[in-house]
């Protein structure tokens, strides 16, 4: 039995503990957010938060997650209304969306650790995020907005 | 605790569970909850509105959503007509049924061109249903009763209702037909950006799509394929795959019976797949690595075809392990041989002999795969009476069909929901997964849902055809243009549209087509040869003008002013202003002709397709040594925009994904085996790639709307082609571009 702490809440999870943690989230518990890409850390897809880093849960062991802080899409923010994700929707960024909450979950650690990201900076920490639908412009724009709103509200 | 105890406590916490109550709230938009919650009180007014008495009214779109954005569009065709307030609308997917909801077929951009006058009709019948149940209520003459966002009202007596407090009267009356549609001056949704209907639900994570739906009690089901095109399944060992924790089931599984009559998109790759069944993904996952398989060469196999392909009829699979070098040999060959005569006008053979210059190049295009983010996948629970089945489909009026047949069930107990798909690009046409989910449901007496890895999903393909093709143009002693000749071949189908431009602006013209028959299968892929069309031929003209000593938007122009004014030939089946039209807006917004553009490498292309038109001015510069598409200017032309802010994001994602697939789409094979597996040697654009800028501008008209899922990814291909010959100083004939550049000799 594996203990988890997930968007605050806690879990107990009768899985082997080699199991990736994004399938303990997915098929377990039914947190369905986290997608599946590529289950090789290629896409992006699958990105959660690990103690406030951005991992990719496809390939992180659910048994590193024991006794840590797990967040993702669901959690981002209660009323999933973070400036990233208000963002997103100001701009109407999504087409097919799959790759969205992933896209989001690296997002919202890019702008806690850079308040005013450069473009080269938003590409280079957003490389490891695919979007087969090619919404990339609107990804920069709405990390670009979200920094701004950020800075504004003054919690930036 | 045992997986289902937990699951059960975990419910009465209510932990985040997805049970199946849940999904169906997921349709509901935040904060509605309530309103949605009592079941049997929505009037059904027809198929696609329903009212409750408290005037929720819901609109049901009929077309599987894939990112093209219907989910929002299509509704906002019927609001049009039925005056609703969209900010208070609520819309849900509607259920599978084409005698209620149309044809239901996402693909081909046809969804707003199929839609566009049912929809507006269906909305403006509900709207007079209501304002006939209101006059009858109040005894006045119904072209008293007026409408306004989802009220009615009668100015004499000052009388005013909700269209809910009339819904179930209304609900009985007949349905008009013919009913007048406003002109578009008038209206006051369409052609007016709408969010995403479903925006916030996918900033949440709430679970939209098929891979995403649970049942309890369903298990997971994976299907090992062949390791290559041409070679099947001989026998295996599961003993130690069936020792592994949560395993259910190893069993062998056949999609179609012999003889069975393939008809519109029953494509499939393989006939006989090796399933692995268990409790979950992960489980499966490491079950597959502990089985012992041997695998063989099928040799030559038969399919049947028929049911919508034409008469039925038996066609050989070519049972060869094929290799890209080979095929590449081999192509080269039937390229010198003679070919089909798909189109000829006046004499090019002696226009060419003539000529004083002849211009002769050939393009290569690869076989591509789809990659949807979402890999393939679908959920079944199959029992002896009846069908569920749940998940990401493009065409479920085609599939259904198949279904039952396969399942020997009546269509009307066969139940497809249709799931919001992460992506489609065609490949969601071809309904094989379901039909094996519902299988492997049956076999294995259980709720099912089957999911493709990406390896699974990246080797069994219903793949763009890999192409060829051969252009030349003969020019006389004044550099006029005099003949065209295309003769172009792929496997296993050749990509030539033979009535196209620049057919009917050449007195002298030739169209050939040339096929080699292969087990590699494949279908749809946002307008495959267009696609591929566009890259060659785009590039061809760039040549020839300059050949000619005249600007590429100029050549296109004259050239488009011949077909209009004294066209050749017949069945020309582009409209000719339309195409000049698009082409004139991209070279004023792009300011072709300004100096301060000059520091780009500039290519331009224009393309007709899908009944649209789309050309695009693509910048290049140099960055770290490698081209970079910079900037785009995209004109489009596809009549009436429902959403254009919608419109495009699918236009600048289109361009995005031509940029990628020209620079490294492509699939290689070995000895039958697809050499590319997963997204390390599959390689996709990613944001750092993305250009700056995509400026998208449409043709401002009255036409009905001709569709833009495809019309604007063609296109691109042949404008990055242009740029980069301009950035690299020469030309490069064999898609994908990007693997050439990486030599030192390259740039
Ligand atoms: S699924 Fe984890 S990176 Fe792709
Ligand atoms: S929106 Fe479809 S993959 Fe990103």
């Amino acid at each position: 039995m594996l203990n988890l702490t997930i968007n605050k809440k806690a879990y107990q999870v009768d899985v082997d503990p080699e199991t990736p943690l994004l399938w303990v989230l997915r098929d377990t518990l039914g947190l369905v957010g986290t997608k599946y890409g590529c289950g090789v850390a290629q896409c992006g897809a699958c990105t959660v938060h690990l103690n406030g880093e951005a991992v990719r849960s496809c390939v992180t062991k659910v048994s590193r997650a024991v006794g840590q802080k797990v967040v993702t899409i669901e959690g981002l923010a209660e009323k999933a209304d973070h400036p990233v994700q208000k963002a997103w929707l100001e701009l109407d960024v999504a087409q097919c969306g799959y790759c969205q909450s992933g896209q989001i979950m690296s997002a919202a650690v890019l702008l806690r650790e850079n308040k005013n990201p450069t473009d080269a900076d938003i590409d280079a920490a957003m490389a490891g995020n695919i979007c087969r639908c090619g919404t990339y412009l609107r990804i920069r724009e709405a990390i670009r907005l979200a920094a701004t709103s950020q800075r504004k509200a003054g919690n930036g | 605790m045992t997986r289902r105890s937990f699951l059960k406590s975990s419910a009465l916490a209510g932990g985040g569970l997805m049970l199946s109550f849940t999904w169906l709230s997921a349709f509901t938009p935040a904060g509605r909850e309530k309103e949605m919650a009592p079941g049997g009180q929505w009037v059904e007014i027809n198929g696609y509105v329903k009212i409750t008495p408290d005037n929720v009214i819901k609109i049901l779109n009929p077309n599987p959503e894939f990112g093209q954005n219907v989910m929002t569009s299509l509704p906002m065709m019927i609001a049009e007509e039925l005056d609703v307030d969209w900010q208070k609308i609520v819309v849900e997917m509607g259920p599978h049924d084409n005698a209620k909801l149309g044809p239901q077929f996402t693909g081909g951009s046809n969804s707003m061109r199929m839609y566009w006058k049912p929809l507006r009709e269906a909305g403006a019948a509900v709207r007079q249903m209501l304002r006939t149940a209101a006059a009858q209520a109040w005894a006045v003459p119904v072209e008293e009763v007026t409408t306004k966002a989802g009220m009615l009202h009668h100015a004499k007596s000052r009388k005013s209702a909700t269209y809910g407090s009339f819904a179930s009267q209304a609900a009985s009356l007949p349905v008009p037909k013919g009913m007048k549609l406003k002109a578009p001056k008038d209206f006051t949704v369409v052609s007016r950006s709408k969010k995403n209907v479903e925006g916030q639900k996918i900033v949440s994570g709430k679970p939209l799509f098929g891979i995403d739906y649970q049942q309890p009690g369903m298990l997971i089901a994976m299907a090992e394929h062949p390791p290559g095109f041409g070679m099947k399944l001989k026998s295996f060992d599961a003993t130690e795959a069936l020792k592994m924790p949560g395993i259910k089931d190893v069993f062998r599984q056949q999609l179609y019976a012999e003889g069975f009559e393939q008809g519109g998109f029953d494509t499939r790759s393989f006939n006989e797949l090796l399933v692995v069944v268990g409790n979950t993904t992960w489980q499966v996952m490491q079950a597959r690595k502990k089985l012992k398989v041997q695998w063989e060469p099928a040799g030559d196999t038969k399919d049947t075809m028929g049911g919508g392909r034409g008469p039925k009829r038996e066609v050989v699979v070519p049972g060869e392990l094929e290799s890209t070098d080979a095929q590449l040999r081999n192509m080269k060959d039937y390229a010198a041989k003679p070919a089909q005569q798909l189109r000829r006008d006046g004499d090019p053979e002696t226009a060419f002999k003539n000529a004083a210059t002849v211009i002769e190049r050939t393009c290569h295009g690869p076989f591509l795969a789809h990659n949807c983010m979402e890999p393939m996948n679908f959920f079944a629970h199959v029992t002896d009476e009846k069908a569920l089945l749940v998940g990401p489909l493009q065409a479920p009026g085609w599939t259904e069909p198949t279904l039952a047949k396969v399942l020997n069930l009546p269509a009307d107990k066969i139940e497809i929901q249709m799931t919001r798909m992460g992506g489609g690009f065609g490949r969601r046409a071809y309904g094989h997964y379901l039909t094996e989910a519902a299988l492997i449901s049956r076999k294995v007496k259980a709720p099912v849902k089957l999911v493709y890895t990406r390896e699974d999903d990246m080797t069994y393909g219903i793949y763009r055809p890999m192409y060829t093709a051969t252009y030349r143009a003969a020019l006389d002693a004044n550099k006029d243009l005099i003949a065209f000749h295309v003769k172009g071949g792929g496997i296993p189908e050749h990509p030539i549209h033979a009535n196209r431009f620049p057919a009917g602006a050449v007195d002298n013209y030739l169209a050939e087509g040339w096929e080699i028959p292969s087990n590699i299968t494949i279908g749809a892929f946002r307008a495959p040869r267009s696609n591929f069309n566009a890259a060659a031929e785009q590039s061809f003209l760039d040549e020839l003008a300059e050949a000619m000593g005249k600007d590429p938007i100029e050549l296109r122009l004259e050239l488009l002013k011949r077909a209009k004014e004294n066209p050749v030939g017949k069945n020309n089946d582009y409209d000719a202003d339309r195409y000049a039209g698009i082409l004139k807006l991209v070279r004023d917004k792009s300011g072709w002709n300004q100096p301060e553009n000059k520091k780009y490498s500039r290519g331009v292309a224009a393309y007709f397709c899908h009944n649209s038109y789309a050309a695009h001015v693509v910048d290049m510069v140099m960055r770290d040594g490698q081209p970079y598409v910079e900037r785009v200017f995209s004109a489009i032309d596809c009549g009436i925009v429902i959403n254009p802010d919608a419109a495009t994001n699918m236009v600048q994602g289109a361009v995005v994904d031509g940029i990628g697939n020209a620079f490294y789409g492509g699939l290689t094979l070995k000895n039958g085996a697809v050499e590319q597996t997963n997204f390390y040697n599959y390689r996709l654009i990613r944001m750092h790639e993305a250009p700056q800028k995509i400026d998208v501008h449409f043709v401002q008209n009255d036409i009905d709307p001709t569709g833009l899922g495809e019309p604007p990814f063609p296109p691109v291909f042949g404008a990055v082609a242009n740029a980069l010959y301009k950035a690299a100083g020469k030309r490069f004939y064999q898609q994908p571009f990007g693997p050439q550049l990486n030599t030192p000799t390259a740039l």
